[in-house]
């Protein structure tokens, strides 16, 4: 029993470092890769406007479900004019950044993990090394770089749309005072705030990316083995980015 | 070559896009961003004793309508008094000299702001003039202060009352 506990937390052990040394040889191989401009703006398309769809139709519907819900709980206390603070700071300090990263994990991140499980499954990594091109900075840093790019931008796109999302709820069909709605949230809401939610998305960023690129690389070469590596991208991006949710909030605080 | 193309054009809009939003954020949601709409201005101060919380961008109203915003706030170390500049919006220029400045508060525990009461003036407020009646802002903690200062008065006078009747 205790033995079993023992090698489980060890393993996880070795995993979190695998990890961190697998972050560090990408970060060391960057500026390397900086080169090859192209490689990474084609990643910035398949991990950025690949995903504008769902961003934005996820941002409008949390955004009007802000608006309906604040609305519902604020009306209670007279202050539905709050509705524009509540909603804006709502979303651009934490549903923005949070709910990006899980969409991102699951759209982008599955896409990223089964990509490079495969190259390595059907040996092309293994090609690459043969061939003295180190699979890192060819195949992987443009990945992990355009998931990097990606993230902070897509969030910024989630709060704005989830803003108007709310705004639509609460001004067009609840009557909340349009003007009030605006001036509320310019008065209360502080550049710090929308500080605090890109750094929280970049952090995000680059934890989806480096769980994606890190579970794919190292999946096992079979069909199964990439199976479980996408699975496990978006069960540990999910723990992981909410755990630092957590950590980034109480430092902001 | 045709297919790159479509997806540097997709990338560059997506990157457009993203940094239009990131501009909305920082200018439209918060008080230290851009007015598209900048319109003509005039300042005037008012000296007070005490601001309360009131803030820099709190409304300056006049009959519940908002005719300027709070620039500044310093201190007077000569008379030890917050010294408040105003922003007034140019087209509201026939305030009266002798208006009073008055700090309140917006609803039960919202943000303070500057209510201005017209005088009876045949002068108007220029540029960089004072407003020399000013009425502080409501502390809540003075108020129950004094509120329990009076209470313990009164009961004390009760207790000394009571053995005071029995005497007699």
């Amino acid at each position: 029993m205790f033995a079993e506990l023992w090698i489980s937390l060890t393993e996880s052990l070795v995993r979190l470092g695998d990890i961190v040394r697998f972050l560090l040889r990408v970060l060391g191989q960057v500026p390397r890769a900086l080169p090859r401009f192209q490689l990474i703006v084609d990643q910035v398309y398949n991990a950025g406007s690949l995903s504008l769809v769902i961003i934005m139709l996820s941002g409008l519907f949390v955004g009007m479900v802000l608006g309906l819900q604040g609305f519902e709980l604020l009306q209670r206390f007279g202050s539905e004019e709050a509705l524009g603070t509540a909603a804006a700071i709502g979303l651009v300090k934490e549903l923005g950044p949070v709910v990006t990263a899980l969409l991102f994990a699951g759209r982008a991140g599955t896409a990223l993990a089964s990509e490079l499980g495969l190259m390595r499954a059907t040996d092309q990594l293994s090609a690459m090394e043969m061939m003295a091109v180190d699979p890192v900075r060819r195949v992987v840093v443009p990945r992990f770089l355009g998931g990097v790019i990606a993230m902070p931008l897509l969030a910024a796109i989630f709060s704005m749309i989830g803003i108007y999302g709310a705004q639509l709820v609460g001004v067009q069909i609840m009557h909340v005072d349009s003007g009030s709605f605006w001036s509320q949230m310019r008065a209360s809401v502080d550049l710090k705030d929308i500080n605090e939610g890109i750094v929280k998305s970049c952090v995000f960023g680059v934890t989806c990316s480096l769980i994606a690129v890190y579970e794919g690389y190292h999946a096992t070469p079979t069909a199964e083995g990439v199976g479980a590596a996408t699975t496990r991208t978006v069960v540990t991006s999910a723990v992981v980015v909410l755990f630092l949710d957590y950590l980034l909030t109480a430092f902001f605080l | 070559m045709r297919k790159s193309r479509a997806m540097s054009l997709g990338t560059g809009l997506f990157v457009v896009l993203g940094f239009a939003a990131l501009f909305f954020l920082t200018t439209q949601t918060t008080s230290r961003g851009i007015s598209f709409r900048s319109e003509p201005q005039y300042q005037v101060t008012a000296k007070f004793d005490n601001i309360g919380d009131l803030k820099v961008g709190a409304p300056v109203s006049m009959a519940g309508v908002e005719v300027g915003r709070v620039a500044k706030i310093g201190f007077d170390s000569r008379d030890y008094k917050a010294v408040v500049t105003m922003r007034l919006n140019a087209k509201y220029n026939q305030i009266p000299t002798d208006s009073d400045a008055s700090i309140y508060t917006q609803g039960l525990l919202g943000g303070k702001f500057v209510g201005l009461t017209p005088g009876g003036a045949e002068t108007y407020l220029k540029n960089n003039d004072q407003i020399d009646f000013t009425q502080s802002a409501f502390v809540l903690e003075n108020l129950i202060g004094q509120f329990l200062a009076n209470f313990s008065k009164n009961a004390g006078q009760s207790k000394s009352a009571a053995p005071a009747a029995e005497k007699q």
